[in-house]
């Protein structure tokens, strides 16, 4: 049978009637012709035609489906059903609704940032190179670039290799663009055909631009060609300012490329913008590596190579930290594995609030089954096939959840827009969207917890002896123990879901305000920063850089309101930037291939008493220890206790390798020791020497913070310095503005974002496993009704009837408090790379949880059983 | 549906209403009430066309492409529905009726000459 004529049988059926009248009005004007009176007439031909209404219901079963039909008569049933409890219904929905739009958003972007293959042609041979680092101690190092030559050149794995650094770059602006600053990365000529992209307008780099002496030569993003030069593509060819330098145009990079993140603005050549020496040493390592592997090469065979000749290479520069070794990983794991973690942890903390939610409609559906236990019993014994009574609860369930996952999908796309705007930082979030397989994921999970939820209800209903239920006259007190039963697990597994939620919600939480407290080393109140970076021309030599630097603290220091200003290179909790290897000459040498490291930063002498970091020892930097042969250095007390441990560090000095001293060696005499600053907000405290931003001698002096210290609304002083900045040098962009409260901001978000959404999640569980609780607790307590009239009747106390109640409701939560303890013992190993500062079995987060949950499962079983010890024993029993 | 009646020797061998139909519609379209008509006047009324399965039996072969219907006026100025043979209808026609000869001669070959000789025996003294 067609299924169109099976969805228009109405219409169709209305022709058929007109066909069989039309018949009868011919049979009749034949038996008029015969000579019979018309009524006559009619009743013979009706005779002769047997009932019409028959004929066209034989032709209309003819047309119809009868799985079809009977799957929607059971949909139109379901609909009425549900429409007859709308407060319940509307509950229901929404509950799934939440699940589903949660579980849908977060596949989406789960399904974006770590599935998704990257949008390059053969991105699965794309992998990204590193070097394995020194005693081990670090996996997963950046390389150094005259290692990326030596494997460019001697292995053979890979059919093209490409490197590539951070770099950032003053953009003048044209007319009355005002200058900024922007995030690009010097790429080497074989990067875009690597990746296999084309540029969307000009070129890509060539070998003949990526050399020291060609001339400079510029990719620009799709966002920055846009934004600041109008998508005007009579760009290429001309020229731009970065650092003050001509950089000629040579294309436009295609508008979906996000690589290697959103905020790279720019592209210009490796060779032409890294120092020669850096370009041949391999004991610098500040680049990445990526690489496509060849199709016939195994990818073991290949990274094994690079290893190899890695190993030979360490061999050869024993006395500067190389690499001893290589290791390679798939691009797409390299971009999303800071994400991968947290995604899986929320995603687990969605599909949890799913179950439950799956689950309270499960029991809320139960404790309706069990009301029409006596209906279905009837209709079994009148013929109903047990498969066409389940197939009616799966239908209902299916009503709700398919409701729930169109709601759902709603909503999942409201979130997914919001975590898009929320999380700039993961990879790939552009090419995040809705589509074929996200939608077959949410029918996939609508189905699923629709037969899930209709299945566990419908089973105990049939499963129910006809004869058993038909007997069971609302007399017989006390619902029978297999349904109960069913009930209370439903409820143990939700307290348990929950208990787990809660738990991986308190040590994310923890973890996360441990974080925001932890202690930079330096009062962070009231401290605004921001960045510039002086460019070689105009600035070329230490002298000016002073001139300027000193100027500008000048004329900060008389802005009214401001407390204190001083220059560092990088602020604390501002990120790591570099190391740098020093000797101790006071001290034995070490043993050949061992090296030591720390920080290295550049002040100017007043930045201690800016941010209030105390001396320990010694003394600050002298305002005349300025000139190049000042050789000068404070450390911080983790440096002196571990490399001068029982020793006064005052007077030792630290000796630096120096291409341009006579004996290629530098020593800096130690003058002072002061407390510890982070590096970065949940990162160990790290060795840490500072050099005179004033003098020219190890460190960054021409890209530095500006922090100044207000005594209230720091804010406010923003905008005056940047305008200052700008009559003193108009060219000069200055970047990250930001108080020292919002880079502490910043580098929790993920962590905050983490806690704040399972803590959501872990909430919305709670509230669903309380109304369960509370809803089944008083289903139960109306069943009962009449036992407990009768109790109340025979002389039971209060009491007595207030404790039968509780412990219905209070025996399946302590099940699950308890199986959910076990659940979070065994799963919360696995959060522990989120925690900081939190052991993962946090005996406070584990005791709060048990608390939390005793409490509220108490609530919710208190107030059914408060009203069964209210009950009136006469009513009750009348009631029957 | 049948259970119960009588079988008579009047009614439709089963499956053979839709080939008659198929044959009365070679002469042209027609509508249900004359189909009937015709079948039964070309067998002299031997065949009585129960009327209540003339319906789904157009409805069968229109399903499956052997008859187009369509609405026309009929003889007497009536609306009526009219049906008449498709190509594919004709096919299915040639192939059914060969089947019932071969079916026809093949009973009739086992059937022998078995009933006419008995009753004709009393006429026929001298064979």
């Amino acid at each position: 049978m067609s299924l169109r004529r099976f969805v228009q049988r109405a219409r169709w059926d209305e022709e058929r009637l007109r066909e069989l009248d039309a018949h009868i009005d011919h049979l009749t004007d034949l038996n008029v012709a015969r000579g019979m009176n018309r009524d006559e007439a009619r009743r013979q031909a009706y005779l002769r035609l047997g009932n019409p209404t028959r004929i066209r219901e034989d032709l209309y079963q003819m047309n119809t489906l009868t799985l079809l039909d009977s799957l929607w008569r059971d949909l139109r049933y379901a609909v009425r059903t549900l429409a007859r409890t709308p407060v319940f219904t509307a509950i229901a929905i929404l509950v799934m609704a939440l699940g589903i739009g949660a579980n849908s958003s977060l596949f989406t972007v789960v399904r974006s940032v770590l599935l998704k293959p990257l949008p390059f042609p053969e991105s699965e041979r794309l992998v990204s190179l590193y070097g394995r680092s020194i005693k081990g101690e670090t996996i997963y190092n950046v390389v150094a670039s005259g290692d990326f030559r030596s494997w460019q050149k001697q292995t053979h794995g890979f059919e093209s290799m490409a490197i590539w650094s951070n770099q950032r770059f003053n953009l003048s602006g044209k007319g009355n663009q005002m200058p900024e600053v922007v995030n690009a990365i010097a790429s080497s000529w074989e990067l875009l055909p690597t990746l296999g992209v084309q540029p969307a307008l000009g070129r890509g780099f060539t070998p003949e631009d990526d050399r020291v002496q060609a001339a400079p030569a510029a990719l620009l993003t799709w966002s920055l060609y846009e934004r600041r030069f109008g998508g005007d593509p009579s760009i290429l060819g001309r020229t731009i300012l970065l650092d003050a330098k001509s950089y000629t145009v040579v294309g436009v990079l295609p508008k979906w490329l996000a690589y290697p993140d959103v905020r790279t603005q720019l592209w210009v050549p490796y060779y032409h913008v890294v120092s020669p020496e850096n370009a041949e040493s391999h004991g610098n390592h500040t680049s990445s590596v990526v690489a496509r592997l060849r199709r016939d090469i195994a990818p073991q065979a290949a990274i094994q190579e690079v290893n190899a000749l890695q190993e030979r290479i360490h061999q050869q520069f024993l006395t500067i930290p190389v690499s001893n070794g290589a290791d390679m990983r798939p691009l797409l794991e390299d971009l999303s594995v800071d994400f991968k973690k947290p995604l899986y942890v929320l995603l687990a903390a969605v599909g949890c609030v799913l179950l439950i939610a799956c689950l309270n409609v499960a029991s809320l559906l139960v404790a309706r089954t069990a009301s029409r236990r006596r209906e279905v019993a009837i209709r079994a014994a009148l013929g109903g096939t047990r498969w066409r009574l389940l197939r009616e609860h799966v239908v209902e369930s299916l009503v709700i959840c398919g409701a729930g996952g169109a709601l759902g999908l709603v909503l999942g796309s409201w979130a997914t827009a919001w975590l898009q705007s929320e999380r700039k930082d993961l990879p790939q979030i552009n090419a995040i969207k809705v589509d074929v397989p996200v939608i077959l994921f949410v029918l996939a999970i609508t189905a699923f917890t629709g037969v899930i939820a209709g299945l566990l209800p419908a089973l105990s209903a049939t499963s129910d002896k006809i004869m058993d239920a038909l007997k069971d006259t609302s007399r017989s007190m006390g619902a029978s123990r297999s349904r109960t039963a069913l009930r209370k697990s439903l409820l143990a597994i939700e307290v348990a879901l929950t208990v787990m939620l809660l738990v991986g919600a308190g040590l994310l939480l923890k973890g996360y305000l441990h974080l925001r407290g932890a202690d930079l080393g330096c009062e962070t109140d009231n401290l605004l920063t921001m960045r510039y970076a002086l460019p070689k021309s105009g600035y070329a030599d230490q002298d000016r850089l002073t001139a300027f630097h000193e100027s500008l603290l000048g004329q900060v220091r008389q802005i009214p309101g401001v407390e204190a200003a001083s220059l560092v290179s990088v602020v604390p909790g501002g990120g790591y930037w570099g190391d740098n290897m020093f000797e101790i000459p006071e001290h034995p040498p070490l043993a050949q291939g061992d090296h030591v490291f720390a920080l290295f930063r550049s002040i100017d002498p007043s930045y201690f008493q800016t941010m209030r970091i105390p001396l320990k020892k010694g003394r600050f930097f002298r305002n005349d220890e300025r000139s190049t042969h000042t050789r000068v250095v404070i450390i911080n007390e983790v440096m002196a206790n571990q490399h001068f441990p029982g020793e006064d560090p005052l007077g030792k000095h630290l000796r630096f390798l120096e291409d341009s001293e006579p004996n290629g060696q530098k020593d800096y005499e130690i003058v002072g020791v002061v407390g510890n600053t982070r590096h970065r907000l949940g990162a160990d405290l790290k060795a840490m020497m500072f050099f005179p931003v004033y003098a020219d001698a190890q460190g960054d002096n021409r890209s530095v913070a500006l922090v100044v210290r207000a005594r209230h609304n720091v804010e406010s002083l923003a905008l005056p310095i940047q305008k200052l900045m700008t009559r003193i040098d108009p060219n000069l962009p200055v970047s990250d503005v930001l108080t020292m409260r919002q880079i502490i901001g910043q580098s929790t978000t993920g962590a905050s974002f983490n806690a704040i959404l399972v803590l959501a999640f872990a909430v919305l569980s709670l509230l669903l496993a309380s109304v369960g609780l509370y809803g089944v607790l008083s289903y139960l307590v109306a069943q009962r009704s009449g036992e407990i009239g009768i109790r109340v009747a025979l002389g039971a106390g209060r009491q007595q009837v207030l404790g039968l109640v509780l412990r219905d409701g209070l025996q399946p939560a302590a099940l699950g408090l308890a199986a959910g303890l076990a659940g979070s013992l065994a799963g919360a190993r696995l959060l522990q790379s989120m925690l900081y500062g939190v052991s993962p079995f946090d005996s406070a987060v584990f005791s709060g949880v048990v608390l939390l949950l005793a409490v509220v499962s108490f609530l919710a079983s208190a107030a059914p059983a408060w009203r069964a010890s209210r009950l009136d024993p006469l009513k009750a029993l009348r009631m029957e | 549906m049948a259970q119960g009646r009588k079988p008579d020797n009047r009614e439709m061998v089963q499956g053979t209403l839709d080939m008659l139909i198929l044959r009365t519609l070679v002469g042209g379209r027609a509508h249900g009430h004359t189909i009937a008509q015709l079948i039964e006047q070309s067998s002299d009324d031997v065949l009585q066309v129960e009327q209540g399965s003339l319906y789904p039996a157009l409805h069968r072969l229109e399903d499956r492409g052997w008859v187009a219907s369509s609405w026309g006026t009929s003889e007497n100025n009536r609306t009526a529905r009219f049906y008449e043979l498709t190509k594919a209808g004709r096919g299915q026609l040639t192939r059914e009726a060969d089947r019932w000869r071969a079916m026809a001669d093949a009973i009739g070959r086992v059937l022998g000459d078995f009933g006419t000789r008995g009753r004709r025996k009393p006429k026929e003294s001298e064979g």
